[in-house]
């Protein structure tokens, strides 16, 4: 009884004083505050350029645009040198992603379910691929393509991104997997289900999140990529960031428009952000969180 | 979870390791195969040996950038790391808070990583940009084209704009896994405010941590498109990385022999640090599963 009063005594002051140290609940949400504001004056400067006519850009220093006007964005969907850009993007991301989450659902069964020779190694050698440095494949992906003839093509920069993607989604995948229990598989077998129908009728429903979290991340990670997509691509599949950097270097002066075409790249990441936010953490973290 | 042995395994790997060795492999001995030899042109090409690597690892080019390389993870390792935990230990840990809190900072991580680099090119502008205009209306002679320091200082703010959130957001993913009970029990024992983060905290992020700082390191080691959109690698080459040095070499100046060399030499650095990345992976995930498994028989 004399522990328990002493007890509850004690933690009322080192409650107090818990809350004085961590600067109280006020500074305590401050600090996100901040960093967020950190975070969104950037892309808040970039909207609001993209919201002006060149001349107001170089001419008069404002905070918000005084004369809002889209035209910027009507030069992006009515140039196809622009808008092409966007298209081509989406349809490797798209292939990419699809390739990726394909080919990465058996391994990564393979590699939650069952040990075989040399499982750990293969393992860490998609790692290693993941970790690559797209600078080192830079030329010798260009002259692969070249030489089989996908230079400038969608798919050549689809099965390029498959580098650091497919291993990607194998490890994020491994680690949805490994959360379901193996009785599962056991059970459905006694009930008689051959392993594609089980596969696809009750493994993957099971591991829904994951497949999402998975292609999303492939996606996401397709799309932000310059160096590879840049390199293996000329005309009929340049992809919007390529057209973005050499734009900048052609004129280095059509502010309005850049801004404009950055606003709309990031739009698609914004928009699925929020099916994924209790994922970010693991996805980022390859599964492993 | 125990695992059968099973070499059936291999049939489920087999598409991804038939993916992987058409775009890893087959490029990797494109470049294994030029670092030994050397070229007059037309395609003729004859045995060098080591030739290439010698002249990489004695060359001062190199070494410059892998110097600038290594002291540039090492700038950004210690900014961004404390900047995350501590970040993540204020946000809140429920209400309306939590999701906003999650979707905005995740945002910066969504964006191309070129369009990171022109909004940052763009923003430290001192004719059109927020921050170059602020700085030069203090005062300030800031000028991210001409000055190395300022180019510096951009590019690392930059990356800490662009990345922290990948700290913070793990470090936030061990901090709500810690259950109320230790809180409780720590205040019942009156333990201070850092005793708290010392004891408690610390050692339950201890996993998530090593995993962001490990992947915050290899990401800032081969970072190349968000500095060569801002500055190209100038001035000069002051801000020349690895990545836009290789580059430069094989694209730029069409030095195959010697950008493979230099391929190979980083391609080493990265799998040695991938090995002690995978091993502390495993490891974490033992320990996980020693700790459920003790919960389970309890």
């Amino acid at each position: 009884m004399t522990e328990v009063a002493e007890s509850v005594a004690g933690r009322m002051p080192a409650a107090s004083r818990t809350r004085r140290m961590a600067g109280g609940p006020r500074l305590r949400r401050l600090v996100p505050a901040l960093y967020i504001a950190f975070l969104l004056v950037p892309i808040y400067w970039l909207v609001n350029m993209s919201l002006k006519t060149n001349e107001e850009i170089v001419s008069i220093f404002s905070i918000w645009p005084k004369h809002p006007t889209l035209a910027n964005y009507m030069v992006i969907f009515t140039d196809p040198s622009w808008y092409s850009g966007y298209i081509n993007s989406i349809i490797y991301v798209v292939m990419n992603m699809a390739i990726s989450v394909t080919v990465a659902l058996p391994a990564a069964y393979a590699f939650s379910r069952y040990r075989f020779l040399g499982d750990k190694h293969l393992f860490f050698w998609l790692l290693t691929n993941r970790m690559a440095p797209p600078a080192v494949f830079a030329l010798p992906f260009f002259q692969l393509y070249s030489a089989v003839g996908l230079f400038d093509t969608h798919i050549a920069v689809a099965l390029a991104h498959c580098l650091f993607n497919v291993p990607l989604a194998v490890w994020i995948l491994e680690g949805f997997m490994s959360g379901v229990p193996k009785e599962i598989d056991e059970t459905a077998y006694i009930d008689g289900y051959s392993f594609p129908r089980f596969f696809v009728k009750i493994f993957m429903p099971l591991i829904a999140s994951g497949i999402g979290v998975a292609a999303f991340f492939c996606f996401m990670f397709s799309w932000v990529e310059l160096l590879l997509s840049r390199t293996l691509t000329s005309v009929d599949a340049k992809p919007i960031a390529a057209t973005m950097t050499r734009t900048v270097s052609a004129s280095g002066l059509d502010w309005g428009v850049l801004a404009a075409a950055g606003v709309l790249t990031i739009v698609p990441g914004a928009l699925v952000i929020w099916f994924v936010r209790n994922y970010i953490a693991k996805g980022f973290a390859l599964g492993r969180v | 979870m125990d695992k059968t042995w099973n070499n059936k395994g291999w049939f489920f790997v087999l598409p991804v390791l038939a993916l992987v060795l058409f775009s890893a492999a087959i490029p990797l001995m494109t470049v294994v195969n030029y670092s030994v030899q050397d070229t007059f042109g037309n395609n003729v090409f004859f045995w060098a040996g080591s030739e290439w690597f010698e002249e990489l690892l004695h060359s001062q080019r190199f070494h410059d950038a892998l110097w600038r390389q290594f002291l540039f993870s090492a700038i950004i390792l210690a900014i961004e790391v404390p900047l995350g935990i501590g970040v993540a230990l204020a946000m809140p840990r429920k209400g309306w808070g939590v999701p906003v809190c999650l979707v905005t900072m995740a945002l910066p991580l969504l964006i191309p990583w070129n369009v990171v680099g022109t909004i940052w090119q763009i923003f430290g502008r001192v004719d059109i940009g927020l921050l170059g205009h602020t700085l030069f209306g203090l005062g300030l002679d800031y000028n991210y084209v001409r000055d190395p320091l300022d180019a510096w200082i951009t590019i690392i703010v930059m990356d800490v704009w662009h990345w922290t959130s990948l700290v913070v957001l793990l470090c936030y993913a061990g901090l709500v896994s810690i259950p109320e009970a230790y809180y409780q029990a720590a205040r019942i024992d009156g333990a201070s405010r850092w005793a708290v983060f010392r004891y408690i905290q610390l050692p339950k992020m201890h996993r998530v941590l090593l995993i962001a700082i490990l992947l915050r390191f290899m990401d800032s080691f081969m970072i190349y498109t968000e500095p060569f959109v801002v500055t190209g690698g100038g001035p000069g080459n002051s801000t020349t990385f690895l990545s836009i040095d290789l580059v430069k070499m094989a694209i730029g100046q069409f030095d195959l022999g010697k950008a493979a060399a230099m391929s190979l030499v980083y391609f080493l650095i990265i799998l040695l640090l991938s090995w002690i990345f995978y091993t502390v992976m495993t490891n974490a995930g033992a320990e996980r599963g020693r700790a459920t498994g003790g919960e389970g028989g309890r």
